[in-house]
């Protein structure tokens, strides 16, 4: 009898090709990009009973967390004619099927370059400490150079994203004045005037009425 | 311990399976008792600050009220909309329910009482609770209204928005730390200049994250002030506004968990855990034990419905602007300043 953690990971295992395939067959967008959600969520699990819990712990937050509710909400409120979507299948198949041949002979070689399995080390018994501990003094010493790289990058990618959206004067869009709002009194907006009452003199018609 | 107790009976197998279930029933069946009797208290208290009586009609005091409710929402129909996509709409309750619950694996109540010792704990919930997100815009796309899809949108942009702020709120705590392990982050509060008593905790030299802590937690489990996501005045009830019966329930029971959830975080964080306020050297008063923390967590679930009484819902555009304006960049000052404070010579944590 297998135990349990082999059971576990047959299962999470077959959960995520089985949600990977249903991410390019689904026919409702939506499903699909939940069904995106789920194989990140197993494959986080994965990781997770290999003992990286940074690293799954990280996909969990940054991809399910804030990337894939972004992208689901974007699909939310487009309207998304499947029908198009699938007009040009089988003229782009075999282009398709081409690129994913590369992928795959790639991750085989990648593979076969590394055949020795190495375990991976959760906490640390002499030093006890944990692998988020130990991976970010790797990244801010010996990759300090790549992570600065990197965060320029998507610092870059941010300013853009600014730029692109900003519309600086009053013309182009229209800003509240949160000074403005908090500022006002009651006499800015209120003003007491003293006037005779006007008495309505009743006539003869309004009786009858 | 019990563990072992279920391998010895069960083999090394279905023992470890059963042996974690029941673990899981042991904290699960306590918080869902706990989450009742809050709804009863939050009915109690708002009551009293509306000058009104509030349930007091099912049993003493109205003790049995919310069993009365529960028996209610049981027994009503379950009605699905035309045209709900309808996997989607019975999966959106579970999925806020999972995330409300399963934070509370990594959760310690005293140094030796936790379900699970996870280093990365303070990640762990971190990434469950953002998970919680897909609860509610799920639910709110899959009743097929309108409202509920409003509802459902200015759910996921706020919660993104304070996320970002808590996230922010807790990496000082971590700095300062040096750990992701909730057990650590409370016995780094006991030491320090003024012994573990009140002031040696997390809230005072990070008073400003702390604040922001709080109140984003207020604006993640949807509560009042920052309700906007079923602001009843506006869009009916928001994303379940298509819900009845037993999923509107488990709504209800997952905001209230994910509310004690909050409050228990913040208590880890900021104000110690299960340390006692005062000095060690004060004998059974300066101890540190499980009635410190569950008496901080009331305090700060009652804060929690004290708000609601007290102030109006906020307009959506300023709650966009709190988040992102104000709270944003004074955490990312804080830390800064946290971080120049640790390195310099009045360090008081080293």
């Amino acid at each position: 009898m297998m135990d349990v953690i082999s059971i576990l990971f047959y299962f999470f295992a077959a959960v995520l090709l089985f949600s990977g395939l249903k991410v390019i067959t689904a026919k409702n967008p939506v499903h699909a990009a939940l069904y995106l959600v789920l194989a990140f969520v197993t494959s986080s699990c994965l990781w997770m009973m290999l003992g990286v819990e940074f690293l799954s712990l990280t996909l969990i937050l940054v991809y399910v967390g804030a990337v894939m509710v972004l992208f689901l909400f974007v699909v939310m409120m487009l309207d998304v004619d499947v029908e198009t979507l699938r007009k040009g299948f089988w003229k782009n198949l075999p282009l398709a099927l081409l690129l994913g041949l590369i992928v795959a002979v790639e991750m085989v070689l990648v593979l076969l370059n590394n055949t020795k399995i190495v375990t991976p080390i959760n906490a640390d018994p002499i030093t006890n400490l944990s692998n988020s501990n130990v991976l970010g003094w790797v990244l801010y010493t010996q990759y300090s150079y790549p992570v600065e790289l990197a965060s320029m990058i998507l610092l870059l990618g941010l300013v853009v994203a600014v730029a692109l959206t900003l519309r600086k004067s009053e013309k182009q869009a229209k800003y509240q004045n949160i000074n403005r709002q908090v500022s006002i009194d009651s006499k800015s907006r209120f003003t007491m005037v003293k006037m005779d009452a006007e008495v309505e003199a009743p006539t003869a018609e309004g009786e009858q009425k | 311990m019990l563990l072992d107790f279920f391998q010895g009976l069960l083999g090394q197998n279905i023992g470890f399976v059963v042996g974690w279930l029941v673990k899981a029933i042991v904290v699960i069946v306590p918080l869902t008792l706990v989450v009742a009797y809050v709804t009863l208290a939050e009915r109690r208290i708002l009551g009293f600050m509306h000058a009104r009586i509030g349930a007091n009609r099912v049993g003493p005091f109205g003790l049995f009220q919310p069993f009365a409710d529960l028996l209610k929402f049981v027994f009503k129909e379950i009605i699905t909309p035309t045209k709900a996509s309808s996997g989607v709409f019975y999966l959106a309750p579970a999925i806020i329910l999972i995330c409300a619950l399963s934070s509370w694996a990594v959760v310690p109540f005293a140094p030796d009482l936790y379900f699970t010792h996870v280093n990365a704990g303070m990640l762990y919930v971190t990434a469950i609770s953002s998970l919680g997100v897909y609860g509610i815009v799920l639910a709110g796309w899959a009743g097929n209204s309108k409202y509920s899809f409003l509802g459902g949108i200015r759910a996921t942009s706020m919660m993104i928005s304070y996320e970002l702020a808590m996230g922010f709120a807790a990496l000082g705590v971590l700095m300062v730390t040096g750990s992701l392990n909730f057990v650590d982050i409370v016995n780094s509060q006991a030491v320090g200049m003024m012994q573990g008593s009140a002031l040696s905790w997390n809230w005072l030299p990070m008073f400003p994250l702390f604040l922001i802590y709080l109140i984003s937690g207020v604006a993640e489990t949807n509560r009042a002030p920052f309700d906007v996501c079923e602001g009843e005045s506006e869009i009916v009830a928001g994303f379940h506004v298509e819900y009845s019966g037993t999923p509107f329930a488990l709504f209800m029971l997952a905001e209230y968990a994910s509310m004690i959830l909050v409050s228990t975080l913040t208590t880890i964080l900021f104000l110690g855990g299960w340390l006692s306020p005062f000095p060690t050297s004060w004998g059974v008063v300066g101890t540190a034990s499980m009635a410190w923390l569950v008496i901080k967590v009331l305090t700060l679930l009652f804060g929690f419905i004290w708000y609601r009484a007290s102030f109006p819902r906020y307009r959506y555009d300023q709650i966009m602007r709190l988040g992102w304006k104000i709270f944003l960049p004074i955490t990312l000052v804080w830390i800064f300043v946290l971080g120049a404070w640790m390195v310099s010579p009045l360090n008081i944590w080293y």
